[in-house]
């Protein structure tokens, strides 16, 4: 387990940089983060809330080392901060009501996205000079398109043109949230639309991805051998040439986490989804800098998890990062 | 072929950023009476609600979105240069350093991060924009960057130039750097890309200098002003179709770098028959 061991280290250290980070960017940059936006609010600001915001930030004649030391106290307490925004509420109240919405939606949409991308490249690489290529083309364009962008063409289609789906909300107005068959149908009807986005734009990366790996795995010798022996062409293209090609795609796959976690949070604002992209925009348009980094924190900390996953479902595909003996 | 049709789109793109505002003439946040007219003779791509030309602003976003992209990108492979190439050339405990901080920044997810910095930027120029997004997008070049560096440090040539005694910032810089110029080149095209991803994004969420027309701060606009809503498709398709048109493009070019360096990558009949039956 040295290798998993290893991997949970960096991800503490990179933990600790998010949070450091964190700590670092309103002291950094240049101004006073409360007189930024004492000036953006035009002087309309109470001198009690100037003081309360001064708090909020940490912001105090102590010395940077023990604004750090308090920072990272008030961080393992839960404490975030208030928000700007919902004031009185504190940003983590904020972010643990979002968050399962965002989690669900992203974290479903990424799985369906991962598997169906990677059966796509695998059979696009083996069933290769075939119509499956006419797909390369597609997924090329669609590799380099905003989620956003295809969160608002398929809202203008399939929500406003033809009203097939809901184009806002996570459930129906008329719906009472509980554990009932209605209000998971409603839950489900209105993620359809953000699921397929974040489907159908991050799915290219994976299919690219795969097909090369697998193109270039078809032509080893073990492949080759496998084929010889008449073993059937669906054992060798999954047993085979699948199995060993996915290794260096979960790797590519876990670092493009970050990439469609900002991609996700920008469609969950086109669906106005109650997620943690939605509190992202409100913060932003309140200049509600504690609910920013709360939300910066959260989703790199998320991501971080989700790496870990992905470096499990490594150790269980390839044995030899199982191997005790040095 | 994929080199060729690639370029070609970015070279279109190109000549659209620098010679288009010339030829166009107007000013794209000129308003008009004409507001939300679909695509005409008159407004080729249609008008805004307050009666902007689509086309004009696409052409004059396109200066806009490019520029902060090209910015950006140069420098985040400056940095990424740096990091990379020292790092694979000196090993040791420098490249331990520098191998987590670039593993750090491959790991964060960079847009929540660049809305942070942007957040806390007191003006939002396009200068300032590009720095930001730049802090988040030197790390996969880097990464690229020191693998390739660690492979060229063996041989000959960099062995003799250590032999006959040049420095390690002679060595890296003017040995190293020039063999890696591809590297570097196809690095800077996937950079581009996430650069103008980024600042759309960051546009769409109304943190970028929205006094300036980009294609980003277009789609802001198109969904503040309900175009969805309204059925004003010729207001939103066209900047995010212009998008993902120029990452098509860079995307066909590194492909095509890709397949000359694999040739099993290319999509021709011949390797399949004598894989199969």
């Amino acid at each position: 387990m040295r290798f998993l061991a290893r991997r949970l280290g960096f991800y503490l250290l990179t933990a600790w940089a998010a949070v450091t980070l964190n700590f670092l960017i309103p002291r950094l940059m240049p101004g006073d983060p409360v007189e930024l936006l004492v000036a953006r609010m035009k002087g309309n600001v109470d001198p009690a809330a100037i003081d309360a915001m001064r708090r909020a930030f940490g912001i105090s004649d102590a010395n940077l080392w023990q604004q750090y030391l308090d920072y990272l106290g008030n961080l393992a307490q839960g404490e975030l901060g208030r928000s700007i925004t919902f004031f009185p509420t504190e940003v983590s109240t904020v972010i643990a009501d979002s968050l399962p919405w965002t989690v669900g939606l992203v974290g479903v949409a990424t799985l369906i996205s991962y598997l169906v991308g990677t059966s796509l490249g695998v059979l696009m690489a083996w069933k290769r000079g075939t119509w499956l290529d006419g797909v390369l083309p597609a997924a090329t364009f669609m590799h380099a398109v905003p989620y956003f962008w295809v969160a608002l063409a398929l809202v203008f289609v399939f929500g406003v043109t033809l009203q097939w789906f809901p184009v806002s909300r996570a459930y129906g107005l008329a719906v009472m949230p509980g554990f009932t068959g209605e209000f998971a149908g409603s839950v489900l009807y209105h993620a359809a639309l953000p699921a397929v986005t974040i489907v159908v734009a991050s799915m290219a990366d994976r299919i690219l991805g795969m097909r090369n790996v697998m193109v270039t795995t078809l032509g080893e010798d073990y492949v080759v051998m496998a084929e010889a022996k008449g073993l059937t062409s669906r054992r060798v293209m999954w047993a085979y040439a699948a199995r060993n090609a996915i290794l260096p795609n979960i790797t590519s796959f876990a670092l493009s986490l970050g990439f469609v976690v900002g991609g996700s949070v920008l469609t969950e604002i086109v669906f106005s989804y109650p997620g943690i992209g939605s509190m992202l925009l409100k913060g932003v348009e309140n200049e509600d800098f504690p609910l920013m980094q709360g939300i910066f924190l959260v989703i790199s900390l998320a991501v971080l998890v989700a790496n870990f996953l992905a470096d499990l479902a490594y150790v269980v595909l390839d044995p030899r990062t199982r191997q005790e003996s040095e | 072929m994929k080199i060729k049709i690639g370029a070609g789109i970015l070279v279109f793109f190109t000549l659209m950023a620098v010679f288009g505002p010339l030829l166009i003439g107007a000013d794209p946040a000129a308003t008009s009476d004409d507001g939300l007219q679909g695509p005409s003779a008159a407004h080729w791509l249609g008008t805004t609600q307050t009666g902007q030309d689509i086309l004009t602003q696409i052409v004059y976003g396109a200066r806009v979105s490019m520029g902060v992209g090209l910015l950006s990108a140069v420098i985040a492979n400056v940095f990424a240069v740096a990091v990379g190439l020292v790092g694979g050339y000196l090993g040791g405990a420098v490249d331990e350093v520098l191998s987590v901080l670039t593993n750090i920044f491959l790991v964060l997810p960079a847009l929540p991060l660049i809305i942070v910095l942007a957040g806390y930027l007191p003006q939002r120029g396009v200068a300032s924009v590009a720095v930001v997004i730049a802090v988040t997008g030197w790390a996969w070049g880097a990464r690229v960057l020191r693998a390739q560096t660690l492979s060229v440090r063996r041989r000959d040539f960099v062995q003799a130039a250590r032999a006959s005694g040049e420095g390690a910032f002679r060595i890296i810089f003017f040995e190293i750097l020039p063999v890696l110029l591809p590297v570097i080149a196809t690095s800077f095209l996937a950079t581009v890309v996430a650069a103008i991803l980024a600042e759309a994004g960051l546009s769409f969420l109304g943190l970028a200098d929205l006094s300036t027309v980009s294609w980003g701060s277009m789609l802001y606009f198109a969904q503040n002003g309900q175009a969805l809503l309204i059925g004003a498709w010729w207001w939103f398709i066209p900047p995010g179709l212009c998008i993902a048109l120029i990452g098509t493009g860079l995307a066909l070019v590194n492909f095509g770098i890709d397949e000359i360096a694999n040739p099993r990558l290319r999509t021709v009949k011949t390797v399949k028959v004598k894989a199969r039956t």
